[in-house]
């Protein structure tokens, strides 16, 4: 006698990562797949943990700087901007005025290559074999090379320091600057023609992800995945720092919170952040980068500071306590990448695989920024 | 006749030996130069300049390429399927290079002239899809059964389009022999006649080719080169060639069928040497355009291929069946055909358009300055927790 016997379906488990060329990083993600669709995500992180906050523990207040470029190392200098904004609040220093150019400039620049970055990278993910990720890199790396010339390195500058910057920028820093900027828009430009009309980008990104304005700021988002859902939430614009407020650019902002909005905020951030460097070289003032009497050893009160800065990829904080001494007691860093990243099993479930790895792709992940 | 393959030697096994030594050998420098020209090409996308040390342009980088490949260690994980594993790049490579025997580069020069030639062409080239399923089942890796059960449901699903658009044509043309084919081109290629019926060729081409924006198989954001993930060495570039002779047959069939071969525009007295370079030019037309589209392109999700697939490539091949059918019995002038199928043709564009909401999505800008306050007031609200 046949004994009918129904077919059993089960799911499969993918583990995509840490090795896996689309994860940006060490980053795991477990897959529970039913067929093409995504069933569940279950996502690790910390194979990046490098304890970062416990060693800025035993540094004093100048050596804390190395560590805040190998957070988020798209973005270096907004992330020293605000471990040196915690610092000089802490000890109260007023920054000079070319010092606070200077750094706007660069990391306003610095924006531009971490998008441009994004850009690229966000291409390979959905599909173009390298080309525009050559787009983008060609323009990043002009930029890249003021970078170099100004602090010497090109990845990790270590360029802000506590009251200033650590050196005066080259002569011709003004000329350079300006020089990159057309390309830089050329670059942008082109991406756009390259992904923004196209139909299969359109078809790949629209609707996919979404997360309503509720639900992004539930999750804790920042940043251009906080703008793509609806909110104008900018830290330059509402809680102005630096010399943010004397700058005339337009935020960004969404209004469905999916792949394609976060794909069109960033592009369009992007070209902000040009408009801004073009109005700071123009107002680049002379003067000192350092206040005149700058001790040797900084040494805080007892007082706990938090200081914020719109990163690239969203809020990046730097929470500062002190007891007193030459080292912070405790610091902790709010990393955007991190609270983005925790909203990945929302958006991904009930998806594609193949928008599993656009909607990864869209958070714009720095790991070291998740682990640090 | 030195270019003579149909030479007959007067040893039937003689002769089929010749054939297919000159079938491997011509391909197999054929896919070669392919590979450095899709470099090649894709430098110059990329603002690149691509292989430049190995011989002149690096025109030897396959090669060197080919022999790092073969001295490369053939490992096979400890948990695959043993023979299947082993035997699929050849299940892929094989019907792959056996869709050359029918195609005819010139009016006397194939190494077999089939009167079911265009049928022949499709039925073996069709066959590759079992190497990828056997690939993607042996590899006993998660990403490379994904990759081959998607092979099997892309390469599948686009065999129907494109043996539907190629009988369409064959209709019009009266014959399946691709040598008659091209002889009822002589003025007036098909692809004048069935745009439509070209336009599905060349998608269902890309598809089986597995190129972008059909490269979903072996995605390589996703599955990780699919089916592949496992091979290494001789046994991957198994795989690798067999793709780029893909290349070349599919364009080789495009540019027999569509373009008129060799006989258009020059007609049949051209000289033989004439011939084949019509014949490779028109060839190499639709090489460089896969390969040009395969850089500009992202890749589509698997539920649109299958639906872009079933619900419009397929309806519409069998709409130009239907109108090419009413055409000829009744009888109609030619130029209806031409009309049929370019309405079609805009049905199809008019669908693709409908299809994907490709109106331009403006950000909203607001301005900051001075610092306002946000419009949105940002704080946790009640709409519960997560």
């Amino acid at each position: 006698m046949v004994q009918e016997q129904e077919l059993e379906s089960v799911d499969i488990n993918v583990n995509m990562g840490p090795q896996h060329p689309s994860t940006h990083g060490v980053f795991r993600m477990v897959l529970t797949i039913d067929g093409e669709r995504v069933m569940d995500v279950e996502p690790h992180i910390g194979y990046m943990h490098r304890g970062g906050e416990k060693l800025s523990e035993n540094m004093d207040y100048r050596g804390g700087i190395g560590y805040q470029d190998r957070t988020d190392y798209l973005a270096q200098f907004m992330n020293e901007q605000a471990y040196c904004m915690a610092v000089e609040r802490l000890l109260e220093i007023e920054v000079p005025e070319r010092a606070e150019y200077i750094r706007v400039i660069l990391c306003e620049l610095n924006r531009v290559t971490s998008h441009f970055m994004f850009l690229g990278a966000f291409g390979i993910d959905l599909g173009y074999f390298g080309t525009s990720f050559t787009y983008g890199f060609r323009e990043r790396e002009f930029i890249q090379d003021v970078f170099e010339e100004v602090t010497g390195e090109r990845l990790m500058y270590g360029y802000f320091r506590p009251g200033g910057v650590v050196w005066d920028v080259p002569e011709n820093f003004v000329q350079r600057v300006r020089e990159v900027l057309p390309g830089a828009k050329r670059g942008l430009d082109d991406l756009d023609m390259l992904m923004t009309r196209n139909e299969i980008v359109a078809a790949r990104t629209k609707g996919i992800g979404a997360m309503s304005l509720e639900d992004s700021i539930n999750w804790g988002l920042s940043g251009p995945m906080l703008r793509a859902a609806g909110s104008d939430w900018d830290l330059r614009k509402d809680k102005p720092y630096s010399i943010y407020d004397r700058f005339d650019f337009d935020i960004p902002v969404g209004s469905y919170g999916d792949v394609y909005d976060r794909y069109l905020v960033r592009l369009e951030e992007a070209r902000q952040s040009i408009r801004i460097v073009e109005q700071a070289i123009d107002q680049l003032p002379d003067g000192p980068i350092m206040p005149e009497k700058m001790p040797r050893r900084l040494r805080g009160p007892e007082a706990e500071v938090y200081a914020a800065v719109e990163g690239a990829r969203g809020e990046y904080g730097i929470y500062l306590v002190s007891k007193g001494g030459d080292k912070p007691y405790r610091l902790k860093i709010r990393s955007p990448s991190f609270c983005n990243l925790s909203a990945l099993r929302a958006m991904t479930i009930g998806n594609y695989v193949a928008d599993a790895v656009a909607i990864l792709g869209s958070i714009d992940i720095v790991l070291c920024d998740v682990d640090r | 006749m030195l270019l003579d393959l149909t030479y007959d030697v007067g040893n039937i096994w003689l002769d089929s030996l010749l054939g297919i030594l000159a079938v491997v050998a011509l391909m197999t420098v054929s896919a070669l130069m392919l590979i450095w020209l899709e470099r090649k090409i894709s430098a110059r996308i990329q603002m690149r300049l691509g292989p430049m040390r190995v011989g002149p342009y690096g025109l030897l980088q396959t090669v060197a390429d080919a022999v790092k490949l073969i001295g490369k260690e053939d490992l096979r994980p400890n948990t695959a399927d043993r023979w299947v594993f082993e035997l699929a790049p050849f299940a892929v490579f094989v019907p792959t290079f056996l869709g050359f025997i029918a195609i005819p580069f010139t009016r006397d020069w194939a190494i077999a002239f089939l009167d079911l030639g265009v049928f022949y062409v499709v039925a073996v080239t069709g066959l590759s899809f079992v190497g990828f399923l056997m690939a993607g089942w042996a590899s006993d890796n998660k990403y490379a059964l994904l990759g081959g059960i998607r092979a099997a449901a892309q390469l599948i699903s686009y065999e129907v389009p494109m043996v539907l658009a190629l009988v369409a044509v064959s209709m019009v043309a009266g014959s399946l022999n691709l040598t008659e084919i091209v002889i009822f081109q002589g003025h007036i290629p098909l692809f004048v006649w069935q745009p439509l019926a070209f336009f599905i060729f060349i998608v269902a081409a890309l598809a089986e080719l597995e190129r972008q924006p059909f490269d979903i198989p072996t995605a390589e954001s996703e599955v990780v080169g699919g089916p592949f993930i496992e091979y290494s060495g001789i046994r991957w570039s198994m795989f690798f060639l067999a793709s780029y002779t893909g290349l070349l047959i599919y364009s080789l069939l495009g540019a027999i069928v569509f373009l008129g071969g060799w006989g258009w525009p020059l007609g049949e007295e051209a000289g033989l040497w004439l011939q084949i370079l019509l014949t490779f030019a028109k060839t190499s037309l639709l090489v460089v355009f896969f390969m040009w589209v395969r850089f500009t392109f992202v890749r589509l999700r698997i539920d649109q291929l299958m639906s872009y697939c079933w619900k419009v490539l397929i309806p519409l091949a069998f709409l130009q069946i239907f109108l090419n059918g009413l055409v000829l019995v009744y009888g109609w002038p030619d130029g209806i055909l031409l009309l049929t199928s370019g309405a079609g043709l805009a049905l199809a564009m008019y669908i693709i358009y409908r299809a994907v909401d490709t109106t331009p999505r403006e950000v909203r800008m607001v301005p900051a300055r001075g610092g306002g306050a946000s419009s949105v007031p940002v704080s946790v609200d009640a709409t519960g927790a997560e």
